[in-house]
């Protein structure tokens, strides 16, 4: 579990603001995601490059993202569904290179992703639909009778997502981490069959990259859904 | 046999929350093979779902990872 | 629960002292990447993609526009066309009705022509049986009044004039 610890980079204990390891991968996170999206597309060339396509399919998937899943009226929120796309996406993926820190392995900041989510978009639901928004919790399609219990259940699951979105996004990166720990401790123990758990921790490696990828995505689609939610209640 | 009985308890828990991943196992399994029984009737109408898909997947495999997480818990925390 | 085992027991996930750390630094990082993101990169791809949209949509006009301009100038060589082919049967037809007009002319001329020597023919003709006719008066004249010399018959010389004529006439009708 050594791999998740949160460390001082130049020593000492850890406060408030001590340049930490979270500090340094997030810095990197920022720097990769700047490089595909500002250095990559820096050509702004009618027939893209590489990079200024991959940047260009990175811009389009999201925003069609939002636009089907989310409205024509969430389009105004695109920037920052775009920032937590990157964010969560390149963090997944720096902490896929060995003896990296995943910054997203942790709940405290996938709990600060996914609470800023919730409680950005009730707000805007309450802004927006005023009372009406209540509307989302009073399913008025199925029998009066029924209708408090619904309410009820449907309540406790709208306040359980902001912890399912955190914990989904920490909890696979985590297993994951953890699982690919196990196996490469199998490989020392094992000596001369080393080599069937590094097999295993290479296609365990392969199966990370895709976790990584889609739980990156689904962890946006989420915010999309939950956004759409806010932004027409009635139904 | 070293050990209290506490430590005991809490290794048979952790052994027991390795079913509820099973139970995401099954989820996902179904809603993929749901998807793609689905997708191969009518395979136009399939693009546009994928992003459906996702989501579903997502949350069955959200209650696994709960369930791992308490496995966790368990072996660490508690 | 146990307060933060020693490193490598517990989970680092549920340290709460390095909580604040990495909340503090989280917020620094999304709000540097939210102003990166909003204020350089997406504007810039976005007018990229705009700029393409824009590009491939004039092209496509221009192409439009080609293609139109290719379909009116195979129109007007159509046109062109037709125009050669109704100058050509024109000419044609003016040659045809001239040819006929000098040919028609021709022959009248020529039947005129033809006219006029049928009548000079007759009229030579006619003047001949008159010179004819009268030198046969003339003879039956003469040998009228000399058989009526031979006869001793004393006759007027216009009496027999006017019997022969008369005999002549009726024989000539």
């Amino acid at each position: 579990m050594d791999q998740f610890e949160v460390k001082a980079l130049f020593g000492g204990d850890v406060s408030w603001y001590t340049p930490t390891n979270v500090t340094l991968w997030m810095a990197l996170t920022v720097l990769a995601a700047s490089a595909l999206m500002i250095y990559g597309a820096r050509g702004r060339a009618l027939v893209p490059s590489r990079a200024q396509s991959a940047a260009e399919m990175t811009y389009g998937f999201i925003y069609n993202m939002v636009k089907d899943v989310a409205g024509h009226d969430a389009i105004r929120f695109f920037p920052y569904i775009f920032t937590l796309f990157m964010f969560v996406l390149f963090a997944n993926l720096l902490g896929l290179i060995p003896f990296a820190f995943t910054t997203t392995s942790h709940i405290a900041v996938t709990a600060v992703l996914a609470f800023t989510v919730f409680l950005s978009v009730t707000t805007l639901g309450f802004i927006l639909n005023g009372s009406k928004f209540l509307g989302l919790f009073w399913v008025s399609s199925a029998p009066l009778a029924l209708r408090p219990v619904l309410a009820l259940i449907e309540l406790i699951s709208y306040f359980a997502r902001p912890i399912s979105h955190s914990i989904r996004l920490a909890g696979a990166m985590m297993a994951g981490h953890a699982v690919a720990k196990v196996f490469a401790g199998f490989a020392s123990a094992l000596g001369a069959a080393f080599f069937v758990p590094v097999l295993a921790v290479t296609a365990l490696y392969a199966l990370e990259l895709l976790v990584a990828v889609i739980q990156a995505y689904v962890f946006t689609i989420l915010t999309c859904v939950y956004l759409r939610d806010a932004l027409h209640p009635s139904h | 046999m070293e050990g209290d009985i506490a430590e005991m308890g809490k290794f048979i828990g952790v052994g027991l929350t390795a079913i509820g991943m099973g139970g995401a196992a099954i989820g996902v399994g179904n809603i993929a093979g749901n998807f793609l029984s689905g997708a191969l009737r009518n395979p136009s109408a399939a693009a546009g779902q994928t992003a459906m898909l996702f989501i579903g997947i997502a949350f069955a495999e959200a209650l696994g990872i709960f369930s791992f997480l308490v496995a966790l818990l368990l072996m660490f925390a508690v | 629960m146990e307060e933060t085992a020693a490193p490598g027991t517990g989970m680092p996930q549920l340290d709460v002292t390095t909580f604040s750390n990495q909340i503090f630094w989280l917020v620094v990082t999304m709000v540097v990447l939210y102003y990166v993101m909003s204020r350089v990169a997406l504007p810039r791809i976005a007018a990229v993609l705009a700029d393409r949209r824009g590009t491939i949509t004039s092209d496509i006009a221009a192409a439009e526009e080609f293609k139109l301009k290719a379909q009116q100038a195979e129109e007007a060589y159509k046109k062109a066309e037709a125009e050669a082919r109704a100058e050509a049967n024109r000419i044609v037809e003016a040659a045809k009705a001239e040819m006929q007009a000098e040919l028609d002319t021709q022959i009248a001329k020529a039947d005129a022509e033809i006219a006029a020597k049928a009548a000079e023919s007759e009229r030579r003709i006619r003047e001949i049986r008159d010179s004819a006719m009268e030198l046969v008066a003339d003879v039956s004249k003469d040998i009228t009044s000399d058989i009526l010399g031979v006869f001793d018959t004393k006759a007027d010389a216009r009496t027999v004039n006017a019997a022969v004529s008369n005999r002549l006439k009726g024989s000539a009708s």
